[in-house]
């Protein structure tokens, strides 16, 4: 415990920290403003990415070809945790010490970027290299623009949400895979019998949870529902299919539907994908991400050609589209603003030739993953294992043919807002708030 | 010699606290231009509902946990007090936690916890497979039993050397007046140990608003808001929410229930001793 003296320091300092930060802004590693911007050659690009396998080697990889090629200007990369990267970025840009190169998941939080005056615009960037433009799918760009203006380029994989199920689980109860929402209400009882537990879900993390109201949303009400919302219309929560989605999440909850235990386990330990391919649970919705994850951990479960998948089927009586899907269409790389005008060269020259290239488009895909290129589709032939082959036309698939491609809603939304809507997310799956409450509490949040 | 302390002090305790008041009247998402805005964010906070549940929870655990970790050191602390060698020896042993940080300490309990893969599923023991992180009452009763783990050896050790400093003729006398040992340790040692047990009282009280940490890796506040204390709902506000203002306004409460909480305890116990263990 602390004494009296330290408690009162860290009583301020939690407050006080990014004010702190502030003060100290220009004694950063990375120079800020452009009259330091020659001062050292080349030595103040810098790039901060997530850890975790495969991406953290592609992302490595790339930076590594892009040094050995220019020897006089070289990037540093600093890595960190997801979550723990989402909470360092945003404080170290706002004191003016962020990284030259800004990796993000687009949408609201770029915004809060772009509002701030902190990257980039890159439209004209686009405009001198359309080749590169033209590489890319279309639909990636959405979440990269912020009034009608590019301001980060899509880059790496896209990854939906997919239904991840194990097939030797469905062999134990001789069950179907569901076709339907109503499928999936009826399976969950005879999972429970058979002591397997319907659906894996890491709940601590929350936005774990967020992806099941994020298809029920869809399916039931169509995509105008969460853009209705996602533009501010007052009181869009409310919308009666919105209410249906709460609803019906909250009978699978009280069903028994999700693992025993699933508010404690967190989707960093890789928990919920482990109770998947150990067969503790039969079903996993989960981003197109973790299939590297249940490849290299779960022994021959991939291998095996015991994990099956799908997209998220429809709700009878839904209006959306089943063609439709949720996730990331690409992760985004932005420019500071704040950089000086040689290391935002620099970055330039890194996003144009070393982010999308062929051995980056090979090695995403070598890893199970779509890039965000249409060069993609043209690797698919090459794929040996024939289990990664059908994983990788399924992924293509999904995201080329969507009739939609939403991002996932707390990227999508103001940090401000998808903050408050994790948490009344939480409290659902708690059954501690009705649909009606959450509904009431979001609609206070909205636009802000 | 007091001129430096001072200076550290204003710099990294009166300055921040200062910064921290001013913000608290802004608002300002931690990237974008800060502006003045009066009193909306106490307005906000003010009339929040999350805020009475964040201080109940924070007493909650700030009362239960001196309740359990009190008898239990000050029982510890008497043990160890004696010198015989293998009560030094088992001191060592018990010592072990306060070793170790809070977010390991943290990491391994949910580890440990957790109803799938964790000691109760691996060991097959019904009473262990609870979903001990997952209902609400249970994770505020796991986050008061590591809270207790981790710091009772801090806590018995005080009391072993608050123990240590009594006479020892206290005991012969009393013996020759035919007091037993248990008269005796409510008659001498609790007696004698006034100050000791509150100065480890306020440890505990104001250490406990600063519980975050352990939380924050154990439960993120949850399952819901089942353990979302004051010092959790801070940082949610401020660096999840991007919600500078109430943040700060918060911290500013902070500030005052710990300081109100020391100065209460130490006029509870006058001015002699309070506060030796500085630095621990």
């Amino acid at each position: 415990m602390t004494t009296s003296r330290r408690t009162f320091l860290r009583l301020t300092a939690g407050g006080a920290v990014a004010a702190g930060l502030a003060a100290c802004g220009t004694s950063g590693p990375q120079s800020s403003g452009t009259s330091t911007g020659g001062a050292a050659a080349g030595t103040g690009t810098t790039y901060w990415f997530l850890t975790g396998q495969p991406q953290q080697s592609i992302r490595e990889a790339q930076v590594k070809r892009f040094n050995e090629a220019n020897p006089d200007t070289q990037i540093k990369t600093t890595q960190f945790q997801n979550d723990a990267f989402k909470q360092k970025i945003k404080t170290a840009i706002g004191a003016g010490q962020g990284p030259t190169l800004i990796w993000g998941w687009g949408g609201g939080g770029l915004k809060s970027y772009v509002d701030a005056n902190q990257v980039e615009d890159l439209t004209g960037f686009f405009g001198q290299n359309a080749e590169l433009k033209n590489q890319i799918f279309p639909a990636a760009f959405g979440a990269g623009t912020v009034n009608g203006k590019i301001y980060a380029m899509p880059v790496e994989a896209t990854t939906p949400i997919v239904l991840f199920y194990n097939k030797k689980a469905f062999e134990k109860i001789g069950a179907e895979p569901p076709q339907s929402w109503g499928d999936i209400m009826d399976l969950v009882p005879k999972f429970n019998d058979a002591k397997i537990a319907p659906f894996s879900l890491g709940g601590q993390s929350r936005w774990t949870n967020m992806m099941w109201l994020e298809f029920l949303y869809d399916r039931i009400g169509g995509s105008e529902v969460f853009q209705n919302i996602f533009d501010g219309k007052p009181d869009a929560w409310s919308d009666p299919s919105s209410l249906k989605a709460l609803e019906e999440v909250q009978k699978l909850v009280k069903a028994n539907g999700f693992i025993k235990g699933f508010s404690s386990i967190t989707a960093d330990s890789n928990a919920d994908q482990a109770l998947l391919y150990t067969g503790k649970a039969a079903m996993m919705l989960h981003g197109a991400w973790t299939y590297g994850g249940m490849k290299a951990d779960g022994g021959d479960f991939v291998t095996g050609g015991h994990l099956g998948y799908m997209n998220f089927p429809p709700v009878d009586g839904g209006k959306g589209d089943p063609t439709s899907t949720v996730g990331n269409p690409a992760a985004y790389l932005s420019i500071s603003s704040k950089a000086s005008d040689q290391d935002k060269e620099v970055a330039k020259k890194f996003l144009a030739g070393n982010t999308l290239d062929a051995p980056s488009v090979d090695a995403w895909v070598g890893a199970g993953n779509i890039p965000v290129v249409k060069s993609a589709e043209a690797k698919l032939a090459s794929v040996q294992d024939k289990n990664d082959a059908a994983w990788l036309k399924f992924v293509y698939d999904t995201s080329s043919k969507a009739k939609t491609f939403g991002q996932s809603w707390d990227q999508a939304l103001s940090p401000t807002a998808a903050e408050a809507l994790l948490d009344n997310i939480a409290k659902l799956f708690q059954l501690s708030i009705s649909p009606q409450q959450f509904a009431d509490s979001m609609n206070g949040v909205i636009g802000k | 010699m007091a001129l430096p302390a001072l200076a550290i002090f204003l710099l990294f305790g009166v300055v921040p606290l200062v910064g921290v008041l001013v913000l608290s009247f802004t608002r300002w998402d931690g990237l974008g231009a800060i502006t003045p805005a009066g009193f909306a964010n106490w307005r906000s906070v003010l009339s929040d509902p999350g805020l009475p549940h964040a201080l109940w929870v924070t007493f909650e655990i700030m009362i239960l946990s001196w309740l359990v970790q009190t008898p239990l050191s000050l029982l510890l602390g008497v043990f160890l007090a004696g010198r015989q060698r293998y009560r030094a020896m088992l001191a060592v042993v018990y010592f072990v936690p306060l070793l170790l940080s809070s977010a390991a300490i943290a990491i391994t309990y949910k580890a440990l916890l957790d109803p799938n893969f964790g000691l109760g599923a691996g060991l097959k023991i019904g009473f262990l497979t609870q979903d001990w992180l997952g209902r609400g009452d249970l994770a505020l009763a796991v986050v008061i039993f590591v809270v207790s783990w981790q710091f009772i050896p801090f806590h018995s050790l005080i009391y072993q050397g608050g123990v240590r400093q009594i006479p020892t003729t206290m005991y012969e006398a009393a013996s020759i007046d035919g007091a037993g040992r248990i008269r005796q340790f409510f008659s001498i040692t609790v007696p004698q140990l006034k100050y000791t047990i509150i100065t480890s009282s306020t440890l505990m009280v104001v250490g406990s608003l600063t519980f975050f940490d352990l939380i924050f890796v154990l439960t993120a506040g949850g399952p819901g808001d089942a353990t979302r204390v004051l010092a959790l709902d801070m940082y949610k506000r401020g660096f999840q929410a991007n919600l500078m203002g109430p943040a700060s306004v918060i911290a500013v409460l902070l500030v005052l229930i710990g300081l109100a909480l020391a100065l209460i305890l130490r006029r509870l116990g006058g001015s002699a001793t309070a506060s030796q263990q500085e630095g621990a």
